[in-house]
């Protein structure tokens, strides 16, 4: 399409067009139906703008070591986040330990060797997908149950929030993982194996390493959602008061989400200031992920 | 950058035959059993996500049943009054499924007019080297964390614009600002899928409708438009499902009193919006507090499904059309 948008250049070019094609593209409606078009990446763009802006200005009263180095307080003016960075770190290092390797199994399990014809494997393709959208609190609903079944009286405990998150960003790590083996050529596999290579020898040595780009870059953009996410954590009890530092996967905490959500909702204005500094130290970090990401995945990503 | 595709998720792989039988074994000579033992462990891993819904499935159905068995089920369906903490409590969804309804028409108002724009611009105007700017840009908007949309939403949206900037008849809180923000929230995933179905309608046609004399507009709404139509459905049925059960912008910007809302300048309280809440309370396990919460867990758990399953048929029958 991007090739028709060009005048017809060269020496047999008619005064007049004999048809309207290309010039048709000057009258007021298809020009009217472009700025549309352009205005709406405009407003898109224009609210992202209009976002970071605005939570820069609301917290930059609040950029100081303060907000790194000292606990929640009732008064906006010695309050910080660091149990929050901390409660998010462990919760996300657990997340990963947990659900990176489950996900990169089940992937390959799929992609290599499931028969796509088995009733199971197909159930399997049709529920990640599904799961993929399930909402996330939802998943805050299924770990709340499952620690009530096995008699946690306080839910507020690292690993119950890290498995929450784990199952949300599973059917995320699936997919990822499933497109970068996917994107291995066939001839490696099949080179592999004519060299005598068991199928599973073919997958460790030749198909999972050219993958691993793919598949990092696809782990950590789950994992930066992870960190993002609230609703499920919220479920589970982690709006709470805590002024320690958590200490391990069954200690208390809270996270930079849910530390924003509380101080959010305070009437004072000083706690809004400190909400938007930890939106833009969330975002930052967010960001830093992501830059990560894409700069793994142009790196090292091999091209066949 | 893969969140806001992956519902369209992978479908199955013609290019490349599985081989599912073993196909060295025959010069192998003896059987591995640690190979064996591999694929069993992999196949286990693939088998929790069924697990996972198989868990959500009963973790959600078995606290309902003890909900349903103090509350019948028309009474919770139909019932148009929501007051689960009162002395005289009324367990009637009604008001959050009003709630939930508009912000997720609001955010459907915004989102598809923005995201089609956006998708036909990148599908059908952009040049290569702009789309390569533009795509990163607008996948920005699905990484922000729905919590910072929160704090817009209340913040500026709501405090700032609505409030003081346009002087509306509004109080702390509406469901128009959530749902506004949300739209833009959603922009990306209704974007991200639709573009890949207009990209995915053979060029062919395009040429056939530019020989024929139309101009680009008339090809985008007259040619690729139909043509990827299934796959611009699934987008905004995806859309509709993240609109549900989108949470925290609700539970900080929309307000929590449960209550019909009959004007988008009225605070209320969706489904999303009441777990989040009461899951603040500290509940004890068994009570009709705790059981609540699934009970509207298990009617969000259902819609959202109903509305995926729609999706994935409309993903499939785009996929198969060329």
């Amino acid at each position: 399409m991007r090739t028709l948008g060009g005048t017809i250049d060269g020496a047999i070019r008619p005064e007049r067009p004999l048809a309207s094609g290309t010039n048709g593209e000057r009258r007021p409606a298809p020009l009217t139906f472009l700025v549309l078009l352009w205005l709406s990446l405009v407003v898109a763009f224009g609210v992202l703008v209009t976002l970071i802006v605005t939570i820069i200005i609301d917290g930059q009263g609040q950029f100081t070591g303060r907000l790194l180095s000292e606990y929640p307080a009732s008064s906006p003016d010695r309050a910080g986040a660091r149990p929050a960075i901390l409660g998010s770190a462990w919760v996300i290092a657990t997340t990963a330990i947990m659900t990176i390797p489950l996900g990169i199994a089940a992937a390959v399990h799929l992609e290599e060797f499931a028969d796509k014809r088995n009733w199971f494997n197909r159930m399997i393709e049709l529920n990640v997908q599904n799961l993929a959208a399930v909402p996330s609190i939802v998943y805050g609903l299924l770990a709340l149950a499952f620690l009530s079944l096995l008699g946690v009286r306080d839910k507020n405990i690292v690993i119950g929030g890290a498995l929450a998150l784990s199952l949300l960003i599973l059917p995320v790590i699936i997919i990822a993982t499933r497109e970068a083996l996917r994107a291995v050529p066939t001839e490696i596999r099949e080179g592999s194996l004519a060299l005598g290579a068991t199928q599973w020898q073919t997958t460790w040595r030749q198909t999972l390493p050219s993958a691993v780009p793919g598949i990092a870059t696809g782990s950590i953009l789950a994992l930066s959602r992870a960190l993002g996410e609230a609703a499920p954590l919220l479920v589970l009890g982690a709006l709470v008061f805590v002024s320690f530092d958590p200490s391990g996967i069954l200690s208390g905490y809270t996270t930079l989400p849910i530390q924003i959500f509380n101080w959010t909702g305070r009437p004072q204005e000083g706690f809004h200031q400190l909400a938007a500094a930890t939106s833009v130290l969330l975002l930052g970090v967010l960001v830093l992920m992501n830059g990560l990401a894409i700069y793994i995945r142009n790196r090292f990503q091999k091209r066949w | 950058m893969t969140t806001a595709v992956s519902a369209g998720g992978p479908a199955t792989t013609p290019d490349r035959p599985t081989p599912h039988t073993e196909p060295a074994s025959r010069f192998a000579g003896r059987p591995r059993y640690g190979e064996l033992v591999i694929r069993l462990l992999l196949r286990i891993a693939a088998a929790v996500t069924v697990v996972t819904t198989v868990g959500i499935l009963i973790a959600l159905a078995i606290p309902s049943i003890g909900f349903f068995a103090e509350v019948p089920v028309l009474e919770f369906l139909f019932g148009t009054r929501w007051a689960p903490r009162f002395a005289d409590a009324s367990f009637g969804v009604v008001p959050l499924v009003t709630a939930t309804a508009w912000t997720t028409l609001l955010a459907l108002l915004v989102a598809v007019p923005l995201g089609l724009g956006a998708a036909i611009f990148l599908a059908e105007y952009a040049s290569p080297r702009l789309r390569k700017v533009l795509k990163p840009i607008l996948e920005i908007l699905a990484g922000i964390p729905t919590v910072v949309y929160g704090f817009f939403a209340l913040q500026f949206m709501q405090t700032t614009v609505f409030r003081d900037w346009a002087n509306l008849p509004t109080g702390a809180f509406s469901v128009l600002a959530a749902g506004l923000v949300m739209g833009v929230m959603i922009v990306p995933t209704i974007a991200s899928i639709s573009e890949d179905s207009m990209s995915a309608v053979p060029q062919a046609m395009r040429q056939g409708s530019a020989a024929l004399g139309a101009n680009r507009m008339q090809t985008t709404l007259r040619v690729v438009f139909p043509a990827a139509l299934s796959g611009i459905v699934a987008a905004m049925v995806l859309g509709v499902s993240r609109a549900v059960g989108e949470t925290m912008i609700v539970a900080i910007a929309a307000g929590n009193q449960a209550r019909l809302v009959a004007n988008p300048l009225e605070a209320g309280q969706t489904m999303t919006g009441f777990i989040a809440n009461a899951a603040l309370g500290d509940s004890r396990v068994g009570s009709i507090e705790y059981d609540t919460l699934f009970a509207v867990g298990l009617l969000l758990f259902l819609i959202t499904l109903l509305i995926n399953f729609i999706s994935i048929r409309f993903v499939r029958r785009f996929r198969e059309a060329y």
